[in-house]
């Protein structure tokens, strides 16, 4: 078959920006491949997890006797199976959210786990589980959990960063405040202004996978854990931290996985199946059902916010004013902080003021979520935008041009501007056909754009030459969308082989280094990184033995297309597979490990824009076209790039149309499953366009720049704005589901 | 010297001051010299923040040299997806 | 409780195994046949992660009791393949992108499989629909489409 149109020539390059078949394809064609739910062992016991039916109580008591009496029932474990919470707050509020301890803080939030012979027999024991609850009020969403008069989640939580000090505590974790300039002389020269308040409800990354674990625990006090995650060595650190073990007693083996999206850069089953194991000597699998993922694993926050932001007659933006709270779930740690840091980013400012918020709610403790934060605070921020060049009279990309930064300019959160490629991203978008196309009744087009920083961070690779000339590429980094064959690419290009020589493998916690969480758009950058320099350490190492064979020194071989050649062309070139054939005579096998915590990140734009219909009669949506440029840097395998792209708009698109947690009065999701939580379907969507922008990054030895998360932040806003402009008349709350349309509609006709 | 300059979280420990030159040529000198400045500052800054010198961002910089004049912000450590 | 023993044609194979009579035909596979191909994604008929062709008809195995499979032919995603020789909608999903993490591949092969067989040309729209009753969170579907267009087309060919 045809492949995709190359939107990448391959600028010089043999195999960078080439689109081979992913090496793990065929596995996952053919039903092979093994997720985390898929592993079997021998004896191995079926767990199952009772969790509060309430969404504040405390635990007054627990009686596991009967259940530990019924038939096929092998071990109990409660938080009296673990230790103590220990250590920084931040690790306390993970081994509370793994295992409830004095009170349950959100419905779903674990209170015990049984492992039995059959999933059936584990299910009747939770039954037999007496728990006696006190039931305390709970706090749903930031106005009530902000209110004087809220119940206190954490009776020893004082708000940071705020001088003075609060003596009393609260449900505010935490404040944080990015200002420049003076507002005041801002919003004075502004010719326009406009303010909204917004709400966005708290949404699921959605991954097909449920969460599972697999552990065998020996009576040495060892334990092997299978899991699916997006970093096993993280997965690691933090089971050892609850169950209080040396990192060294747990072996991690990734299993593949079923997508992530941030949700899976933390633990729920791991430490209950390790214990559950060791109570009955026998391995145990534990697998979450659909409604315990959506009751008890990571949402990101709803919020809410208040955008301000004024402007001259000419476009140019002269003070903006955002507000924000974000709930965090029952412990701190919401991602205001880096919504704060990416709301205004991609426009130079003098006058602004972002305040964040971090607070507390009933519900499940929030967890990473594709450019955690960014698209919430995007979501007002350029919501409030488009209104704004609406009555300045200029187009919404050129509005945005006119504001853009670029290399040089002082970013609001501080640091200026590296090279980066957002300019680029509205003229891609600019001169698309897709901008241009011509509109029907009740049809709108949105517009807007986003910034994500992407992360770097620690990661190790091992390459390794066969006998034959062929390689291995060993890193730790799990493969959720295409990354071994990224690193595979990387890989030909450097040693000058061909890719289908290469096999890339993600490795256990003790076959590689130590890496970081695939997560924050790092894999390609800094794993790649990784497995560039472990390649040319390789290279240069070839080179020395061929310059042995040649009687001539190092730096006098070349390495050109998988061969070493004297740079004088006096002697025929020698090939990798050669070079390896004879390496017992020249210094043994050939490898090399490179770690490191990786430099040179690149920052990150899109810029989108949506078209679509909304029925004034039903309120439904209909999405008919959309179009994503994205600064990629360079793309390694295109395809996989044009994939993240396609897949962060998805995503956002089923956020700002469908995608709500719907508690009821007792603080109880009410639609804990795909019916209910309705995430984007084929039939919803169109086809999506996209265009991949390459400014590369000059500190990636291949220009890479992070692309996984960026294309989620600009879709909320693009497809609020495109109703704005097809129902004529905005709406603020997110989801924009026909209920709320169809209200909006009617009442503003009244 | 190096340019510090300070969010306005951080300027809660240095009495509103904004930008600050310091003579440090490693991080850790940098965090050093800014708290017998502004008493409190370095414990502050060693939990959890990123250094960005000169526009890049880097993640447990504390052994992180500083090239001469170089700009030097301190940011809350952010967690991917 | 007493197992029942099921007789089927799985995969081309006749298959026995026991089970009992409230376990779901997609936990039979999974448990008693070893066929883990066939992916929970719900366990309650919303994603399509489990989807197998039951006497050719896509079918749910999450929605199916083990007991009600004795006697038929069943299809899994492991029995789409020729020997070595892949399907040429598993070969078009590979050479066009259309997996990222690939636990709902099986799903939609399955699901694409049966509109191919009852609708040889269908429009973007009929796979469109015929697909939307399998979730996949990775792709935004785009790729997947057009795969299956690719597929269709090669069959066409053929």
């Amino acid at each position: 078959m045809a492949l995709a149109e190359d939107t990448n020539p391959m600028q010089g390059f043999k195999w960078v920006g080439s689109r081979p078949i992913r090496p793990d394809g065929f596995d996952k064609v053919t039903g092979r491949a093994k997720f985390g739910a898929d592993l079997v062992l021998p004896g191995m016991l079926t767990g199952a997890v009772l969790r509060s039916p309430h969404a504040h109580a405390e635990i007054v008591s627990i009686d596991t006797s009967d259940a530990e009496a019924m038939p096929g029932v092998k071990s109990v474990v409660t938080g009296a199976d673990f230790p103590e919470p220990y250590g920084k707050p931040a690790e306390q509020d993970v081994q509370r959210n793994v295992m409830a301890r004095e009170k349950a803080l959100y419905e779903g939030h674990v209170i015990a786990a049984v492992a039995a012979l059959t999933r059936e027999q584990a299910r009747a024991a939770l039954g037999a589980i007496k728990v006696t609850y006190k039931v305390l009020p709970h706090v749903m969403n930031v106005t009530e959990a902000m209110a004087d008069s809220a119940v206190v989640i954490h009776d020893n939580m004082i708000t940071k960063n705020v001088d003075p000090a609060p003596e009393a505590p609260s449900n505010v974790a935490s404040r944080t405040v990015f200002d420049g300039g003076e507002l005041d002389k801002g919003f004075a020269e502004a010719d326009v202004v406009v303010e909204r308040e917004f709400t966005t409800k708290p949404v699921h990354q959605g991954y097909i996978e449920p969460h599972a674990a697999v552990a065998d625990t020996t009576p040495d006090g060892r334990s092997t854990v299978w899991c699916s995650s997006q970093g096993h060595f993280a997965m690691r650190t933090y089971t050892s931290n609850v169950l209080g073990w040396d990192a060294s007693r747990l072996k991690v083996i990734p299993a593949e996985i079923g997508g992530g999206f941030g949700g899976k850069t933390v633990i729920y089953l791991e430490p209950l199946a390790v214990r559950l194991s060791q109570k009955a000597g026998r391995p145990v699998r534990i697998v979450m059902d659909r409604d315990e993922v959506f009751r008890a694993s990571g949402p990101t926050s709803g919020a809410s916010l208040r955008v301000k932001i004024g402007a001259k007659n000419d476009g140019t933006i002269t003070a903006a004013d955002v507000w924000m709270a974000f709930e965090a779930g029952a412990f701190a740690g919401s991602p205001v902080g880096a919504a704060s840091m990416t709301a205004l980013a991609p426009y130079k400012l003098e006058n602004f003021k972002i305040e964040g918020f971090d607070v507390v709610v009933n519900k499940p403790k929030v967890a990473a979520y594709r450019a955690p934060g960014a698209p919430i605070s995007s979501f007002g921020v350029e919501s409030v935008l488009d209104e704004v060049a609406t009555k300045v009279g200029m187009d919404p990309i050129d509005f945005r041009m006119h504001n853009a930064v670029e290399q040089g300019d002082t970013a609001t959160y501080g640091p200026k501007f590296p090279v980066i490629g957002f300019k680029e991203t509205l003229q891609a978008i600019k001169d698309h056909p897709n901008y241009t196309a011509e509109l029907g009744p009740n049809q709108g087009r949105g517009v807007a754009s986003g910034f994500w920083f992407n992360a770097g961070m620690n990661s190790t690779a091992t390459v390794n030459i066969n006998d034959d000339g062929t390689a291995t590429v060993v890193t730790g980094s799990p493969d959720i969308g295409g990354s071994r064959a990224s690193m595979a690419l990387m890989a030909a290009e450097e040693l000058g082989i061909d890719v289908v020589s290469i096999k890339p493998v993600v490795a256990d916690t003790e076959t590689v280094g130590f890496n970081d969480v695939t997560g924050g758009s790092r894999v390609t950058l800094a794993t790649g990184a990784a497995v560039v320099e472990a390649c040319r350490i390789i290279v240069a190492d070839l080179k020395a033995r061929a310059a042995k064979g040649w009687d001539i020194e190092a730096d006098q071989v070349e390495w050109v297309d998988g061969r070493a050649q004297p740079i004088d062309g006096s002697q025929p070139a020698v090939s990798l597979a050669e070079l390896a054939k004879n390496w017992g005579r020249t210094g043994g096998p050939i490898s090399a490990t490179y770690s490191h915590n990786a430099r040179g990140v690149g920052a990150a734009f899109s810029t989108q824009v949506c078209d679509l219909e909304v029925d004034p009669d039903t309120g439904r949506v209909t999405v008919l076209r959309y179009l994503t440029a994205q600064d990629a840097g360079r793309a390694i395998h295109p395809s996989y790039v044009e994939g993240q792209l396609q897949g962060g708009v998805a995503q956002g698109i089923g956020w700002a149309l469908n995608e709500e947690y719907i508690h009821n009065d007792d603080g109880v999701m009410e639609n804990p499953g795909f019916l209910d939580y309705r995430i984007p379907v084929a039939s919803d969507l169109p086809m999506i366009d996209t265009v991949i922008v390459e400014v590369p990054n000059p500190a990636h030895p291949y220009g890479v720049r992070g692309v996984g998360e960026v294309g989620i932040v600009p879709p909320l806003a693009a497809v609020a704005n495109a109703v704005a402009a097809a129902a004529d008349r905005r709406i603020t709350d997110l989801p924009l589901s026909p209920v709320r349309i169809l209200d909006a509609i009617l009442n503003s006709e009244d | 010297m190096a340019e510090v300059h300070f969010t306005a979280d951080l300027r809660s420990f240095t009495g509103g001051v904004s930008d600050v030159s310091v003579e440090a040529s490693t991080v850790r000198q940098l965090i050093r010299a800014l708290d017998e400045l502004y008493p409190g500052l370095g414990e502050r800054l060693s939990e959890g923040t990123s250094v960005a010198i000169n526009g890049e961002i880097i993640a447990d910089a504390t052994y992180e040299e500083l090239p001469p004049d170089a700009e030097v912000h301190f940011l809350e450590t952010l967690a991917g997806g | 409780m007493t197992k029942i023993h099921v007789t089927s044609e799985i995969n081309g194979d006749e298959v026995e195994f026991l089970t009992e009579p409230n376990v779901s035909l997609l936990n039979a596979l999974r448990d008693e046949v070893g066929l883990t191909g066939v992916k929970e994604g719900c366990g309650t008929g919303d994603c399509g992660a489990c989807s197998v062709l039951l006497n050719d008809e896509l079918n749910a195995a999450c929605l199916v009791f083990a007991p009600e499979a004795d006697g038929a032919e069943i299809l899994t995603v492991e029995g789409l393949s020729d020997g070595d020789h892949l399907h040429p909608l598993q070969q078009c999903f590979l050479e066009g992108a259309a997996l990222q993490c690939g636990i709902c591949t099986p799903g939609f092969l399955v699901a694409a499989k049966a509109l191919l067989d009852k609708n040889p040309d269908p429009t973007e729209t009929e796979i469109r629909y015929a697909l939307a009753g399998n979730l996949c969170r990775c792709t935004g579907y785009d790729k997947i489409i057009r795969a299956v267009q690719d597929a269709a087309a090669q069959m066409q060919e053929a």
